[in-house]
């Protein structure tokens, strides 16, 4: 990560060290996951202090995607969102977590209320957040098998059919 | 007394009113269908249109089903008005199973019909595969008037069936066995003829 | 036909542990202590918490069927006495998976799933899918004027009828059942008027990628100005009923207090961030449509409590008429949807004269279409605060993946810290104050 990151520092607008892309004018910054917490305090620091959103997305079936800026595409892909109020602007923050390992360090310190989103991404994508007070299921029923969300969850189509009720 | 005394007396010109005579049975599926509560079983969107029927606008109390009552021992209808979820199932099939009989169902949308347009994996395809559903409304959601025209349908059928019916095919219950421990496991065929 | 399921609801670690089986850093979660503070504040408060012993509190359920809980929304409260120690909002119940659908629909299909998510504010709901959409297509600077004016049109009426279902529903839950009827008559003249314009009540589809789905219809402006006229009288009678009720103001006012700081560590947006006294409404700050050319206030609070809140949304009905007022004014005649062949099917007309046109049309309702590659976040402002669309494309004609950042999901989570240490009963109305929609809760 680090490597590829310094060959296009030269070229690309970095932020606390992570290249920035734009995606249709809005501002993506592509972290890495050693710096990702760090990363998140300092634009806390910054202004931004509202978390607005955090999710994932499964890349299964997208793996060559080029994430830009040379950074290396991973399975997953955790998708913060921050607000500052003061200065009224948004920032995207994308971090690539691989399939063989998903985890990630929790946001719970920084934003507290990030809490329910990485409940719903563990739920929905199997990406468990370190410390995390409360790392369990949020949407699914608590014995539920595997993650929805992912792309190799069937979405669960059945044939529709049609019965009279036994009344 | 005295009522009694009259009619010994001078026959049925001792009586001071007019008077019907009916069948029971009659009288009772008459009084059952005018009086049915509903228990409120709101889930998603139909719950709101359930709740707009319940309001002054179409107001339901015209059917004598203005009370929703929120515990199910008091209620003799459930609306399941709105999508059901692998997770709410089981809390349908509790809530169902404390209502007294005789009950009736009425499935709301088209969500709780056949699952709509929502065919996955979070979705009960169709609430009749956890409970017996009477009547079945449709839309997405239903407008009052098609809630108040299966209400009305709900009231016909009441007042067609028989008293007595428990659902005896499937031995009082919904032909659903529960593996839950308690009383409410044993199903306790009522009323059988 | 014999099923066998399993009667109850327990949802395991899903729900609110006994005090003995949590470690230091969950109980500092759940009661709600987590806001930032300093290592000292901190123990301080946890030493309050841990001089409850644990045979003399209560753990209560409440929902997920409860007639106050707005849907099945399920809490679980420890209390000591009559007072809220902890409080754990367990939700799912209503999970649709509609994120998982949004995936296999197109980007035309989409809005009918996405209408279905807040459906007290569904057109708001479409909007903001469609702004995604549209800036993901590139084309979000070409929508006819009429589309955008429509567009906010519907949105403020969505955002008026919205909060009278909040006032009805507020006032059921904390006993003013008569406010319950008035606000669902007033909901019905907007509802009329829905009908009237997407032919359905609610989950209309209206507003699609591209503009909106049919002109306004003949008459509109006088239905419009009906409901206008009717509506401020009304309010001032609904003001004199509750506002003016010294039992209605104990009820709320000092329940459910939030502070600023807690406000927006937790993520919360919309009334609930303003009633702290943050003026911030994206409809002024951020602005989308064309919001930017109307005058309207942000109306803040300043103690962040339950009455606030209620008082933030009556008076934004009053701004939302101010908005509408100036939109009649507005309203530019034109093209009701882009005319771009790409995205707008061919006019009915078109089809009876034309083949090309009719496999055209025959092929944007099947196949739909392609959307170029990219990822693009789009938020709103909804009557409950920011809903937000996150949308990835592949370059296909459906969404890689459609995440909608649900204002009251984040908005729940402040539900713990409102109750702490307040009474088992005001639980009703800082439930009710929140306005939680289930529906795009658990989507």
């Amino acid at each position: 990560m680090s490597d590829a990151v310094e060959q296009v520092e030269q070229t690309v607008e970095t932020l606390h060290g992570c290249p920035v892309v734009y995606s249709h004018e809005q501002r993506v910054l592509l972290v890495g996951r050693d710096q990702y917490v760090a990363v998140v305090k300092a634009l806390t620091d910054d202004g931004f202090e509202m978390c607005i959103d955090l999710t994932g997305v499964d890349y299964l079936s997208l793996p060559n995607r080029t994430v830009g800026a040379g950074v290396k595409p991973e399975r997953f892909e955790v998708v913060v969102n921050l607000l500052s109020l003061t200065k009224r602007e948004r920032i995207r923050l994308r971090v690539q977590v691989p399939a063989e390992d998903a985890t990630l360090p929790t946001l719970f310190d920084v934003h507290p209320g990030t809490e329910a989103h990485e409940r719903e991404t563990f739920d929905m994508f199997g990406i468990t957040f370190d410390g995390h007070p409360d790392m369990t299921r949020i949407l699914m029923p608590e014995d539920w098998d595997g993650h929805p969300l992912r792309k190799d969850y069937d979405a669960g189509f059945i044939p529709v059919q049609f019965k009279g009720s036994n009344s | 007394m005295g009522l009694a005394q009259n009619v010994l007396d001078d026959g049925l010109g001792g009586l001071d009113h007019n008077f019907i005579t009916a069948r029971v049975e009659d009288l009772v599926k008459w009084a059952r269908s005018r009086s049915s509560w509903a228990a409120s079983f709101g889930l998603a969107c139909c719950a709101i249109e359930m709740m707009g029927t319940g309001a002054s606008h179409y107001d339901i109390s015209r059917f004598g089903m203005e009370v929703f009552r929120a515990s199910p021992r008091q209620a003799d209808i459930m609306i399941v008005a709105g999508r059901v979820s692998q997770k709410m199932a089981p809390v349908l099939r509790q809530v169902y199973d404390q209502m007294m009989e005789p009950k009736w169902v009425i499935s709301m949308g088209v969500c709780a019909s056949s699952g709509g347009m929502f065919n996955n994996y979070a979705i009960v395809q169709g609430v009749d595969q956890i409970v017996p559903v009477d009547v079945y409304a449709p839309g997405c959601p239903p407008t009052p008037e098609t809630l108040i025209h299966a209400i009305e349908t709900l009231h016909q059928l009441i007042e067609d069936g028989e008293i007595m019916r428990r659902r005896e095919a499937n031995n009082g219950g919904a032909g659903v066995e529960l593996d839950a421990q308690g009383p409410s496991a044993i199903s306790v065929a009522l009323g059988s003829k | 036909m014999s099923t066998v399921i399993s009667a109850g609801t327990n949802e395991g670690g899903q729900e609110l542990q006994s005090r003995s089986e949590l470690t230091a850093k969950e109980l500092f979660r759940e009661v709600g202590s987590v806001l930032r503070l300093s290592e000292s504040e901190a123990a301080k408060l946890a030493e309050v918490q841990t001089e409850a012993p644990e045979d003399q509190t209560m753990i209560i359920n409440m929902g997920p069927q409860h007639p106050s809980t707005h849907g099945v929304l399920r809490l679980m409260l420890e209390l000591q006495g009559e007072t809220v120690l902890r409080c754990k909002p367990i939700i799912g119940y209503l999970h649709t998976g509609m994120e998982k659908t949004g995936e296999s629909l197109t980007y035309m299909q989409g809005g009918t799933n996405v209408t279905r998510m807040d459906y007290l504010s569904p057109l708001n709901n479409e909007l903001v899918f469609s702004l995604a959409v549209e800036k993901l297509l590139g084309i979000d600077g070409d929508i006819p004027e009429r589309a955008v004016w429509m567009r906010m049109l519907l949105s403020e009426l969505n955002r008026m009828s919205s909060h009278l279902l909040f006032l009805a529903t507020n006032g059921m839950d904390i006993g003013a059942v008569s406010m319950m009827l008035y606000g669902w008559r007033e909901r019905e003249d907007v509802l009329r008027f829905f009908q009237k314009v997407t032919g359905l009540r609610m989950n209309h589809n209206f507003i699609r990628p591209g503009g909106v789905a049919a002109d306004l219809p003949a008459g509109w402006r006088e239905d419009v100005l009906n409901i206008l006229e009717n509506l401020p009288s009304r309010l001032e009678e609904y003001d004199i009923l509750m506002t003016g009720q010294p039992i209605w103001r104990d009820r709320l006012q000092g329940v459910g207090a939030i502070t600023a700081r807690e406000a927006m560590a937790l993520g919360a947006t919309g009334p609930i961030l303003r009633s702290t006294g943050v003026a911030w409404d994206l409809r002024r700050d951020v602005p989308y449509l064309r919001y930017e050319d109307v005058e309207f206030d942000v109306v803040v609070g300043q103690y962040g409590d339950a009455y606030d809140r209620y008082a933030i949304r009556f008076n934004e009905i009053r701004e939302s008429m101010k908005i509408v007022y100036q939109i009649l004014d507005h309203m530019p005649s034109g093209d009701y949807r882009i005319q771009n062949k790409k995205v707008t099917p061919p006019p009915r007309a078109r089809i009876d004269e034309s083949m090309e046109a009719l496999i055209h049309h025959f092929k944007i309702f099947t196949e739909g279409f392609k959307v170029p590659e990219g990822e693009v976040y789009v938020g709103i402002e909804s009557p409950r605060g920011e809903i937000g669309c996150y949308i990835v494309s592949d370059g296909s004609s459906n969404p890689y993946r459609m995440h909608m950042r649900a204002p009251s999901f984040v908005n729940i989570q402040a539900l713990p810290h409102m109750m702490r240490g307040g009474l088992v009963a005001d639980a009703v109305a800082v439930i009710s104050s929140v306005d939680p929609v289930l529906g795009e809760v658990d989507r």
